[in-house]
């Protein structure tokens, strides 16, 4: 078996892991944020708290839950392993370096920008995840446990907000390069589709971390601390609906 | 010491140089001023004017790798400004001309900085490990016997003119310099995609990136992140649609090769 440990330690090896990973972390960024944004229906959380009590209860979502498990962790053990790798590889820096000249500021940033996500991960799985699969929350209306309450309470501190953003514009330069890189180091380039994988990448990343981004500051900004629209916002909404009509 | 042009402005310089006895030895930057330099001067022969003042005081004068001075060989590596080869677009650094800087200018002067490249002295590298390389596999093994006819094997044009462009390669190790990983890989990618286009090279397109890749590793060149600086750099062109061609070889050949070492 010794050719599958080489294949997986050589430089490339590492790389296709770290891409594969990539890619199968973006698709669950698509299902977390497509379920999230049951948080802006106005129903007091009855949606998004039922949403999250099947993701936390079905059989299936957690099996594949282990399989997000494992691609953070390749992800990041990858990541670290690359770094020291590429560290060792120049020892001595240059006295003058432009590299701004010649490449894009998140594509040299890529672990600075990930070191951020991760803290942001681990505050956030202990805030939310922790909490909802091991902690008690009280139950809301329909007997689920009211972790909408948990997100509208969080969302009004804005210390974790400022985090949230923080994190959600690191993400968005991460995913800026880390996508169509990841298309890159699976050898899928050529001609004709490099050039519309490499956009889609670019809407992705604003798409992503824009829609994350947009829950904290939605119920810091606009509303109370049952997350009702605030008076100061609730009739100009209440216009623009009728105008929409 | 100005040229033949009676326009051009002779300049005075500041040269921020890299100094290093040996290849054990500790390294500094060191100050030079060079006067009445000719914008027409290749940023080589600026670099003699400076070593012909040294060898009149008394001094060392500055190592430098050269050969050619036509931009073929891939000898000269010298990191100008914070850029490989300098601010120029498509330049080695003999073709670099001194009217691309202005007078009064101060110009830092590095070695490729890389573990795989060790410094001999000044700014001379040592980069046989693109020898050992190329040796692992950037080759086509030929039987001796008689001359194959010219035409023998049909190689259609687009194929033979991608497969030229990843031949251009002159391996003069800036894609290592400007990579923030010191990564070989577009110097790898460019002789392995070469040669996986031809037929020539068909037969043993399988070991050949299995041997190269597992060489360029020993070497401890660092990983590619597709951060593009390499090919922003290399002075012929080569783009990074090869480091790709490279890992799907190399994917290829780990799934489906014999070799189970």
């Amino acid at each position: 078996m010794s050719w599958i440990s080489k294949t997986f330690s050589s430089s490339i090896g590492r790389k296709i892991v770290m891409s594969l990973t990539g890619l199968f972390l973006c698709t669950f960024l698509v299902v977390h944020l497509v379920g999230n944004l049951q948080l802006f229906k106005h129903d007091d959380g009855a949606a998004f708290n039922t949403y999250s009590h099947f993701m936390g209860t079905n059989p299936v979502i957690r099996t594949i839950e282990w399989g997000l498990v494992l691609g953070f962790g390749f992800h990041i053990y990858e990541a670290l392993m690359l770094t020291r790798r590429n560290q060792t590889a120049r020892p001595q820096r240059y006295v003058a370096n432009h590299s701004e000249q010649n490449s894009e500021w998140t594509s040299r940033n890529m672990g600075i920008l990930g070191s951020i996500i991760l803290v942001f991960l681990i505050v956030h799985l202990y805030n939310f995840f922790w909490r909802a699969r091991f902690g008690t929350l009280d139950p809301d209306i329909n007997q689920n446990d009211d972790l909408y309450t948990l997100v509208v309470s969080s969302f009004k501190q804005w210390w974790y907000v400022l985090l949230y953003v923080a994190a959600q514009a690191s993400l968005g330069y991460h995913l800026w390069h880390g996508f169509g890189s990841g298309f890159q180091t699976l050898g899928l380039n050529h001609r004709k589709y490099t050039p519309l994988i490499k956009a889609v990448g670019y809407g992705f990343a604003v798409v992503v971390s824009a829609g994350f981004a947009a829950m904290p500051l939605y119920f810091f900004l606009f509303t109370d601390a049952q997350g009702h629209l605030s008076s100061t916002v609730a009739p100009l909404v209440h216009s623009l609906t009728l105008a929409l009509k | 010491m100005a040229g033949s042009n009676p326009n051009a402005k002779p300049m005075n310089l500041t040269l921020n140089v890299w100094r290093q006895p040996s290849r054990t030895a500790q390294g500094n930057m060191v100050k030079y001023q060079v006067k009445d330099i000719s914008p027409e001067m290749s940023f080589l022969e600026m670099l003699d004017v400076l070593n012909e003042d040294l060898l009149h005081k008394g001094d060392d004068p500055v190592a430098f790798d050269h050969d050619c001075r036509e931009g073929i060989c891939g000898s000269c590596d010298l990191f100008i400004n914070g850029r490989s080869h300098g601010p120029e677009k498509g330049t080695t650094t003999c073709q670099l001309h001194m009217r691309k800087f202005s007078d009064g200018d101060t110009i830092t002067i590095e070695p490729w900085r890389a573990n795989s490249f060790p410094i001999n002295k000044d700014l001379s590298v040592d980069r046989s490990a693109f020898d050992r390389i190329i040796q692992a596999g950037g080759y086509v093994s030929v039987n001796t016997g008689g001359a194959p006819d010219g035409n023998e094997i049909p190689i259609p044009k687009d194929i033979a003119d991608r497969a030229f462009e990843a031949a251009t390669c002159i391996g003069c190790g800036a894609c290592v310099a400007a990579c923030k990983n010191a990564s070989a890989m577009l110097f790898v990618s460019a002789k392995v995609s070469q040669l996986a286009l031809l037929p020539q090279g068909d037969v043993e397109r399988k070991t050949r990136v299995e041997n190269m890749v597992a060489q360029m590793d020993k070497e401890g060149f660092g990983a590619c992140s597709n951060i593009g600086s390499c090919a922003a750099e290399c002075p012929v062109g080569i783009s990074l649609e090869n480091i790709a061609i490279l890992n799907r070889e190399f994917l290829s050949a780990k799934a489906t090769s014999n070799n189970l070492a």
